[in-house]
């Protein structure tokens, strides 16, 4: 048995791999905030609440209806993302005008009165999701362990976040998007209707938050919480990546989950506290984010 | 479309335009109207209300009352983003080059509306200066080619009617020359265009009529050929 820097190496991957997990979920989250951030100017605080009601979707069918994970994986995005629409056509909408601060307020409460509704309904306790059997098991990669499905999670996520990216930034709908997010006025006046666009941007930030619940519900349990403890990291994570970029929610959300990792490893006292410390030193140096644009 | 033919009929017809930011009344019962194939312009000096009614037309100042007619067709109560599927393409003032995206992904941004917009390989035989630039940050080019930028970009959507807030403003004198060989192009090629401008000399070697703007509606109408004649009145009206 060999040691790396002082820690068996069974250690240091296994956490490294459990960073990367977490790093996967803080991606697609703060990709999904970012999308919604760039385009509607919203900070969207349900979004927490949003993922936890992909990962009861797929529960819940799995309960009710005998629909498994493969389903799940489809059915609940697409019902967040619906709720997301109907949510921007019927309330976000009307708030474009007013400062930032009353679409935070609005999405919080949002947030408060998802979460409660599913606290009421089914309690604190987490409900356990099976891992589809497609992916039990693991492998045995000689200097760790790999559970199949959290390399399907990370491997998933990673397949996700780049498809989001290279759509934004490499198509012709991407372009409308980037456009719309500059001028909205002009991009209206080329002929385009934007307020259908927002609505289906924030349906699709939603829809990732939902999918990533759907990742989450074998890992973690499903419980009416598991938004609330998830999403302030979140933030952390895109004020750290840049508000509204999106290669700068993935890259940052995939490294500070590994750097989260490494803390654990090293100084395990500081692994809670080590995303904002960071938070708090990008701040000072560049407070546009790592990959922001000051505005 | 015959070239650069000029009919008696009246593409856009605007009738007692009022128009609102907010609470303060801008235009005060506008009163123009641009033949199919003219080239007119709209002079007044500063807030006399020339971008207003541009932006009127386009649906951007959406409290408006009054009539504006596109063919025929009533643009006032109409949905913002159908305007411009009429076949009206806006340059406005600022450009609006948008900078997350590169040159050709800006000259293809607007959706074609109409058959019979320019080909890509047209708009560089007009524009040679954005010929070989297509992966350039679109507003790293400089004013000018931004200029001819905001302007290509409409010729593709097969828009025949082309609103230009402002083409010379803030431009070197060589390349409002070669703007103005370009719109001269655009005429020839049966384009109707409603231009403003602060720059009367500019404007004098493109149009065929002006209506002069002063405090938000219309006080004069003089034909180009006509403009000698009438420079000393001209003169008071923009106050140079």
């Amino acid at each position: 048995m060999f040691n790396l820097l002082g820690v068996p190496p069974q250690v240091l991957f296994g956490q490294l791999l459990l960073g990367l997990i977490n790093g996967s979920f803080y991606a697609l989250l703060s990709l999904g905030l970012a999308v919604i951030f760039g385009m509607l100017n919203v900070i969207n605080f349900a979004h927490g609440a949003l993922y936890m009601v992909g990962a009861f979707v797929a529960w819940l069918l799995l309960t009710y209806l005998g629909l498994g994970y493969w389903w799940a994986l489809l059915v609940a995005p697409t019902v967040v993302g619906l709720v997301g629409i109907a949510l921007e056509k019927t309330m976000l909408s009307r708030l474009y005008k007013l400062d930032h601060l009353y679409g935070l307020l609005l999405t919080f409460g949002l947030a408060l009165i998802f979460e409660g509704a599913f606290r009421h309904q089914y309690g604190v306790s987490g409900q356990p999701y099976p891992i589809p059997d497609a992916l039990k098991g693991g492998q045995n990669l000689g200097f760790m362990f790999l559970p199949n499905y959290r390399g399907w999670v990370v491997v998933a996520s990673l397949v996700i976040c780049f498809g989001t990216w290279f759509a934004i930034e490499r198509t012709k709908l991407g372009a409308y998007l980037r456009a719309a997010t500059e001028n909205p006025t002009l991009v209206q006046a080329f002929g385009i209707n934007v307020p259908v666009m927002v609505s289906l941007t924030y349906g699709f930030g939603v829809a990732l938050a939902g999918l990533a619940g759907v990742l989450a519900a074998p890992i973690y349990q499903v419980s009416p919480l598991m938004g609330t403890n998830l999403i302030i990291i979140v933030f952390a994570v895109v004020v750290i990546g840049g508000m509204g970029s999106i290669l700068g929610a993935i890259v940052t959300g995939l490294g500070l989950g590994m750097l989260e990792g490494l803390t654990k490893v090293f100084y395990p006292e500081a692994s809670n506290i080590v995303v904002f410390v960071v938070m708090a030193i990008v701040l000072l140096i560049k407070p546009a984010g790592l990959f922001g644009r000051e505005r | 479309m015959p070239d650069g033919a000029i009919t008696k009929t009246a593409m856009l017809e605007i009738a007692d335009l009022h128009a609102f930011y907010g609470e303060s009344h801008v235009l005060h019962g506008v009163s123009l109207e641009v033949r199919q194939g003219e080239v007119v312009t709209l002079l007044g000096r500063n807030g006399a209300g020339k971008t207003t009614t541009m932006r009127s037309i386009m649906g951007i100042v959406s409290k408006r009352s009054g009539s504006i007619r596109f063919q025929g067709t009533e643009l006032v109560g109409m949905a913002q983003h159908r305007i411009p599927r009429l076949g009206i393409g806006y340059v406005p003032e600022e450009r609006g080059i948008f900078s997350s995206l590169s040159v050709d992904e800006n000259l293809t941004l607007p959706p074609v509306v109409k058959d019979g917009g320019m080909t890509v390989q047209q708009i560089y035989d007009l524009f040679p200066n954005l010929k070989g630039r297509g992966s350039t940050q679109g507003t790293r080019l400089s004013g000018g080619e931004q200029q001819m930028l905001a302007i290509a970009r409409i010729l593709r959507t097969g828009a025949n009617l082309i609103l230009l807030d402002e083409p010379t403003e803030g431009l070197a004198p060589v390349i409002i020359e070669q703007i103005g060989v370009a719109v001269r192009a655009l005429k020839a090629r049966g384009f109707t265009i409603v231009l403003v401008e602060q720059n009367f000399r500019f404007a004098a070697t493109i149009a065929d009529r002006h209506y002069v703007m002063e405090e938000g509606h219309v006080v004069d109408m003089i034909p180009n050929d006509q403009l000698d004649a009438n420079m000393d009145k001209l003169h008071t009206y923009l106050g140079v």
